[in-house]
């Protein structure tokens, strides 16, 4: 065991932390954080993605061949480590760095790799995941978007919903049945939707945040090509199941950077507010709710390099994703209730810290909802690391 | 980075959960935990063959001088088989002596402590119950070149059996740290039964005991400091052997929701169940990251070690209750019994949840280094 960095890990934080120190942009000062349908955001998002492209920072995980750094997993952690310390606003084309685009250079063409991962590293094009649907969330397997032969291409008919991005998406790994006939599993394809193409329909859903981070995309006689399959067709689930291991493959060593900064505009604010007449931060019993919430927090950093060490000697991304998601979902509920408790009714004002304690409370509680639920993670955790017997 | 045990780690480790298996079974546990001590020669005397008594013993003081982190991977296989007896209060004591005593001092105590041939223990708390070197009142009375103790200690575990009691006494502004000997004049040591008898406390009475000023641990000058240090290396290595614990609760568990069979069909296969162990194996991987950084921090004189200290065990005091807990609410009925075993872990857990100082008196100190 040695949590020092290796000379080599040394060199690649110094590297980007200098790089770091001339290129974060000022900090976001237009409306709360969280407003991800906001134009102007996103562009500053955009931009920031781009800067990062431009100075060889995007990506850093893929090969060097498809424009990556071929950073080992642990160069990872520790681009989100440095990304944290420098207050680096959040990356907008996450779906495609860390989910689509390693699936493509797992599973996909020559041509799907040259025409695809160039534009996820720049930011220049956005993806969106498109696999819930109203009838098919945790038993993602039973859904009924239907993809029939037309040709050598397909015609898509049905309805995705929970589409994180669809709004300013430009492309959506979509997950669609090809066989009717087939077990659920079996007759699944993975295609390569064009977001402008003609039948697709965008719907955003409020969500009670206020925002609209989700959608509903409608697919009506849209034709998609043969060569826009990923993977083969009718073993859609295999790509799906590596789309979704890369995901949590992921570890949360990005959302970290959202947590850390956080956690320390709560201290920061626990010396401003009252509590029985004198700062919050000298009553006992929120100093031991901060101190909780640090402790929770440092702990899934170091759960996070556990895993990372692991993963890094298996190659095979396993069951530690489900740990993490479950373990920062529910810690970040805990957290901004903290939070709330601790600026009282100040926590619900939408222009007190510009609302950012508000939509955090209320945006927190989808995380144990999305991508997998807190149930689903804990089934797979039983499953397969336990071995318990399937539930189901 | 690698956060992974090394490759000698790994055995080191794999042959301490060899040797407890063999030495110390849930049925010596139980033999042990029925005697006024709990301590047992002669797996005392096995655990010192191992070197383990000096495992973190200076090699000039004639340990291995290994690291904490190594230590902890003992001490987790410790915990795994609730090993009862003195060995983390000798080494709480030995770590104290290191960092506090002279050089012959240090020779005095800590050789044959590495040898297995002396057990120790540290008298701190006292009527207050509580870990901070502030709270310590009792009067090391100075008087003619030497130090009278008059008052007593509560809490200390196994001053049944330790052949040197290291009191921490008040010396005006500052501690001393007098290291007594079992049978010295006025020394008397009640026990205080308490819930986990395999850890056994006792009140230490000081009726006019003498201490010659030479035999207290000078401690440059800071005793505070070097109590303070001691009392982080015995927490950091508390928090392993919790894990341990965790662990074997966590496997038993799981084995148990496997086989038992109700509406017939294995109860593990119900989500209720599922999830109650799949929180089990949250709360117990976490708790080993924390433990294994905080050794890790402390033996690399981080200076993040403090916090990585009050960390883990902030966080393994709740999680090892809470984990016991939910032990006991897989197996039903049996799992409340005399009869099985996770009795001895679900006590284990809550004695060391307070010992060192429980999660609320942790998260405090966190406090003071991250909020103000």
């Amino acid at each position: 065991m040695d949590l020092n960095l290796t000379p080599s890990e040394q060199k690649f934080r110094d590297e980007f932390r200098a790089w770091l120190k001339e290129n974060v942009p000022e900090e976001w000062a237009g409306g709360g954080t969280g407003s991800e349908d906001r134009a102007e955001y996103i562009e500053y998002l955009r931009a920031w993605q781009r800067r990062l492209y431009d100075g060889g920072w995007a990506g850093i995980s893929w090969p060097k061949e498809f424009g990556g750094r071929g950073a080992t997993l642990l160069e990872q952690a520790i681009f989100q480590e440095e990304l944290a310390r420098a207050n680096a606003p959040q990356l907008v084309g996450t779906i495609g760095l860390s989910l689509v685009g390693p699936t493509i250079i797992a599973l996909g063409t020559a041509e799907q790799k040259a025409r695809y991962l160039p534009k996820i590293l720049s930011g220049e094009e956005i993806w969106c995941q498109g696999f819930s649907e109203p009838n098919a969330g945790s038993d993602l397997a039973a859904l009924g978007t239907k993809a029939t032969r037309d040709g050598e291409g397909f015609v898509v008919n049905g309805q995705k919903i929970w589409t994180s991005f669809a709004q300013m998406a430009d492309w959506c790994l979509l997950l669609v049945r090809t066989d009717s006939g087939a077990p659920k599993h079996k007759g699944l394809t993975c295609l390569l939707a064009d977001m402008h193409a003609e039948g697709v329909g965008v719907r955003p859903l409020r969500q009670m945040s206020g925002d609209s981070g989700f959608n509903e995309v409608f697919f009506s006689n849209v034709r998609i090509g043969a060569s826009q399959v990923l993977g083969e067709v009718d073993k859609g689930w295999t790509t799906a199941i590596t789309a979704l291991m890369n995901e949590r493959a992921n570890l949360g060593t990005g959302i970290q950077v959202v947590f850390k900064r956080q956690l320390e505009a709560l201290v920061a604010r626990s010396k401003t507010v009252e509590r029985n007449g004198r700062p919050a931060s000298e009553d006992p019993l929120v100093r031991q709710k901060l101190a909780q919430a640090y402790l929770e927090l440092e702990i899934l950093r170091l759960n996070t390099n556990r895993a990372l060490t692991s993963l890094s000697k298996s190659g095979v991304p396993g069951a530690e994703g489900s740990i993490q998601k479950l373990y920062w979902s529910e810690m970040n509920q805990r957290t901004q209730q903290y939070a709330q408790e601790i600026l009282g009714p100040y926590g619900q004002l939408k222009e007190f810290d510009r609302g950012v304690w508000e939509y955090a409370y209320l945006r927190t509680r989808g995380n144990t909802i999305e991508a997998g639920t807190s149930e689903i993670q804990r089934n797979i955790i039983a499953e397969r690391v336990l071995g318990l017997p399937k539930s189901y | 980075m690698d956060f992974d045990l090394s490759k000698p780690q790994k055995l080191l480790k794999e042959s301490a959960r060899a040797l407890l298996a063999r030495e110390c079974g849930a049925g010596r546990v139980r033999e042990l935990m029925e005697t006024e001590t709990a301590h047992d020669d002669s797996l005392w005397r096995a655990l010192a063959e191992q070197g383990w008594t000096g495992l973190v013993v200076p090699e000039g003081a004639g340990g291995l001088g290994l690291g904490l982190v190594e230590m902890a991977a003992v001490a987790e296989e410790m915990g795994r088989a609730c090993l009862p007896g003195a060995f983390l209060s000798t080494l709480f004591a030995a770590a104290l002596i290191e960092r506090a005593g002279s050089e012959a001092q240090r020779a005095k105590y800590l050789e044959p402590i590495a040898a297995g041939e002396l057990k120790a223990t540290v008298a701190l708390l006292e009527e207050s119950a509580s870990w901070d070197a502030d709270a310590v009142k009792l009067e090391a009375a100075r008087d003619g070149g030497g130090f009278t103790v008059r008052g007593r200690k509560l809490f200390v575990p196994d001053a049944g059996v330790a052949d040197v009691i290291v009191c921490v006494a008040r010396d005006g502004d500052a501690l001393a740290l007098l290291p007594i000997g079992r049978g010295a004049e006025g020394l008397r040591v009640n026990p205080m039964p308490s819930m986990d008898a395999t850890r056994k406390l006792y009140e230490v009475v000081f009726d006019g005991v003498r201490a010659a000023e030479g035999d207290a641990l000078g401690a440059d000058g800071d005793a505070g400091g070097a109590l303070q240090r001691a009392l982080e290396v015995a927490t950091a290595v508390l928090c392993a052997e919790m894990v341990g614990g965790m662990q074997w609760v966590l496997d038993t568990s799981v084995e148990y929701a496997k086989t038992r069979q109700q509406f017939g069909r294995p109860i593990g296969s119900f989500q209720a169940v599922q999830h109650m162990c799949a929180d089990m194996l949250l709360m117990t991987e976490s708790a080993r990251s924390a433990a294994y950084y905080a050794a890790w921090a402390l033996t690399e004189n981080d200076p993040a070690a403090r916090l990585a200290v009050s960390t883990a065990k902030a966080y393994c005091s709740d999680a090892y209750r809470e984990v016991a807990n939910r032990g006991v609410q897989v197996h039903g009925g049996i799992g409340f019994t005399w009869e099985h075993d996770l009795q001895l872990y679900y006590k284990r857990s809550k004695s060391s949840e307070t010992l060192f100082g429980d999660a609320t008196y942790h998260r405090e100190r966190i406090a003071r280094l991250v909020v103000d």
